[in-house]
């Protein structure tokens, strides 16, 4: 994973509702074996319905915030979602709220998901349409060029790897041995368990 | 020393923990992992990348069944069909190369194993009470219907399972759904969830694991309980959770992957410690009366857009917040529904009776029940029952039910996700509506443009019938 430490730029001021996996990336761009190239389908169908769509708007090319409603990302567990907002440019989305696994999704991948309350989004959608927004993970803040200033609180350990641009799986890797020895006990206490496919025929 | 009282989801979660961090974050054990072909790869070749291996080939389950065409995978002389969709074809020869090259078991697409990823894990017995179960799906949830910790994670997720059998987690919230009473006739295990989620919202249990507790779910079939917890995502939350009792026993009893002779004893004997203790706390509780409950069915494009099918199509006006207003708005103009139009007057053109929500033996029973002795009205374009694996299949052919489909007019297809999401070639057109045993109304997630009603199979198989939206109970036979 790459480190974050601020996003700064424009924002695409969004504000929809319940967004969910399906509407960021629809299911026919999940036939790929690969991360790469899915903005091109981010929003396909939004973006399809309406020419004059925010996602299209020129001066949002390459904005590297996303601001949203409440709830964002519900639905499937799709990583297909943060990858295509990855590949669109998208370091950041602020919103109310996250689905679990989206904000799991997005860490995986780099992205910072920022919550705030919704007064708070209704002013960044404001700032959005004219002006940039910077994200300072360090200090969990949001602030705006009209000294808006937003805190917002991350879970520590999410923190401290996207700062570091840790890889979680060579972390967890460095437990092995904490891991043989749970393997062991359930191996004692939840033999069928341990068994798995390799079950009595 | 008396240990503090506590919930079915903590007790799972405190036996799987391996390591606990300061910050509060824990390395979880993962008991059971299931992979399918649309969310593996990227997870696959970033261990060949990264040369590293899978840590436990023995807890890992693979079956295709997302993209696999529901129509006959094997020609006249046995040979198999190949799947015509080049990126589909290229998705499961990736599956079968993975699960070759690093050991992991798995049923092929024509193997009679073979189907839905959360259909298979209870047929098999591989999903097992107080285990933890992960897919690269939400509808993982589902398992927890016999009692496991279940969710969906992403291909990150993945990856990092595969490598190290183990996910770091927090805690998530605990909420208590009760639902007092019974449900009434012609109202189902689908009509409950659907009605538990017009309430909770589909931000509702955001953050929580919900555990389903009251009578109705004691009397509940296994398989009722697999399509309730299934849709927990659809309420935001992370898992559902229903408490193992002597219905879950008997479910697994004998299944190949279940464990025999003393070893299930002692997991019996186990087992039975697996339920909420009194006095244990929850964060959240709601309280659902089951009288309350019609036949349900969605009118918009979340599945927090329910109506009992007695009602009408409701009126943006009609919702409090301006936001929602708005929502609702969008939703009608997507799905061409005028307010106020009984719910009973929306025509239907296509019917889908399947996915991982409601394709088990019981739903077939069900919309077969119904549809004996009649035929699906003349609007019809396109109806197909989709079983959830081969062995569901192999059950409904042998009690007769495929006949009863074909008879009234409907296709008998190959197990697979299918028209659910429409990544196989099963989709319904754009701007033609489904009545659909799935999970998600979403904006084009049966194909775009295509305008979806969530319904049980019972109303499904109604709705074939009439043409349009149906209520059940209106088919109540003289001699049942």
């Amino acid at each position: 994973m790459e480190a974050l430490r601020a996003v700064d730029g424009r924002a695409i001021p969004f504000g929809r509702e319940n967004v969910d996996t399906d509407l960021i990336i629809p299911a026919r761009w999940l036939k790929t074996i690969s991360r790469e190239g899915l903005g091109e389908g981010a929003f396909e169908a939004l973006r399809a319905s309406d020419p004059d769509n925010i996602f299209d708007q020129p001066e949002y090319t390459g904005a590297p915030i996303l601001v949203a409603g409440d709830n964002f990302g519900c639905g499937s567990s799709r990583e297909h979602a943060a990858w295509a907002l990855l590949d669109m440019g998208i370091r950041a989305v602020i919103a109310p709220s996250f689905s679990d696994i989206f904000a799991g999704n997005a860490f995986k991948n780099g992205i910072l998901t920022v919550a705030l309350p919704q007064t708070a989004i209704d002013r960044l959608m404001e700032v959005a349409a004219t002006d940039p927004i910077s994200i300072d993970l360090e200090a969990q803040s949001v602030t705006t060029p009209f000294q808006d200033r937003f805190s917002f609180e991350i879970d520590p350990f999410r923190k401290e790897c996207l700062l570091q641009g840790l890889d979680e799986v060579g972390l967890t890797l460095a437990r092995d041995a904490a891991i043989t020895d749970y393997e062991t006990r359930l191996a004692n206490a939840r033999p069928w368990l341990a068994r798995g496919t390799a079950a009595a025929a | 020393m008396a240990s503090k009282p506590r919930t079915l989801y903590e007790k799972i979660w405190d036996s799987h923990v391996v390591e606990r961090r300061d910050d509060g974050t824990c390395l979880i054990f993962i008991d059971r992992h299931l992979v399918h072909e649309v969310t593996s790869p990227q997870a696959f070749e970033a261990l060949r990348i990264a040369g590293r291996k899978v840590r436990r080939t023995d807890l890992t389950l693979a079956v295709p069944d997302h993209n696999l065409p529901t129509t006959a995978r094997l020609d006249a002389h046995g040979q198999h069909v190949p799947i015509a969709d080049p990126q589909s074809a290229q998705q499961l020869a990736t599956l079968e190369k993975n699960v070759a090259d690093f050991g992991i078991r798995y049923f092929n697409a024509t193997a009679r194993e073979q189907g839905i990823v959360h259909v298979v894990g209870p047929e098999q017995g591989f999903s097992l009470p107080g285990s933890t179960i992960v897919c690269g799906d939400s509808h993982t949830a589902s398992h927890g219907g016999i009692g496991a910790l279940a969710f969906g994670i992403g291909t990150s997720e993945v990856e990092h399972v595969l490598a190290t059998q183990t996910l770091l987690l927090t805690p998530s919230k605990s909420m208590e759904v009760r639902v007092e009473g019974l449900l009434g006739p012609g109202v189902t295990p689908k009509d409950l969830i659907l009605h538990i989620i017009g309430v909770l919202g589909t931000a509702g249990g955001t953050g929580h694991v919900i555990e389903y507790r009251g009578k109705v779910f004691e009397e509940m079939s296994v398989e009722g309980r697999l399509t309730v917890s299934n849709m927990s995502i659809e309420a935001g939350a992370r898992a559902g959770l229903i408490a193992p009792d002597e219905t879950t026993l008997a479910y697994l009893k004998g299944r190949p992957l279940a464990p025999q002779g003393a070893e299930w004893d002692a997991a019996v004997k186990y087992w039975r410690t697996l339920h909420t203790d009194p006095g244990a706390e929850f964060d959240t509780s709601v309280l659902i009366n089951a009288a309350d409950i019609a036949p349900t069915v969605t009118w918009g494009t979340s599945p927090e857009d329910v109506v009992p099918i007695t009602g009408s199509v409701p009126s943006p006006g009609s919702f409090a917040d301006p936001s929602k207003q708005q929502a609702a708005a969008k939703s009608l103009e997507y799905m061409g529904l005028v307010p106020g139009t009984p719910m009973t007057e929306i025509p239907v053109q296509n019917i889908f009776i399947g996915s991982c929500t409601n394709s088990r033996i019981e739903d077939l029973r069900a919309a077969a029940e119904v549809l004996r002795g009649r035929r699906i009205a003349s609007n019809i374009k396109w109806a197909i029952v989709v079983p959830g694996s081969g062995l569901v299949k192999e059950q409904a052919e042998a009690e007769g039910l495929d006949k009863v489909f074909t008879d009234a007019g409907m296709e008998w297809r190959e197990p697979g996700c299918s028209a659910c999401l429409g990544m196989n070639p099963d989709k319904v057109p754009p701007g033609e509506s489904c009545a659909s045993t799935s999970n998600r109304n979403f904006m084009g997630r049966q194909g775009p443009g295509a305008r979806t009603h969530l319904v049980s199979p019972a109303m499904a198989a109604a709705a074939a019938v009439t043409g349009r939206l149906a209520d059940v109970r209106d088919f109540q036979r003289e001699d049942a």
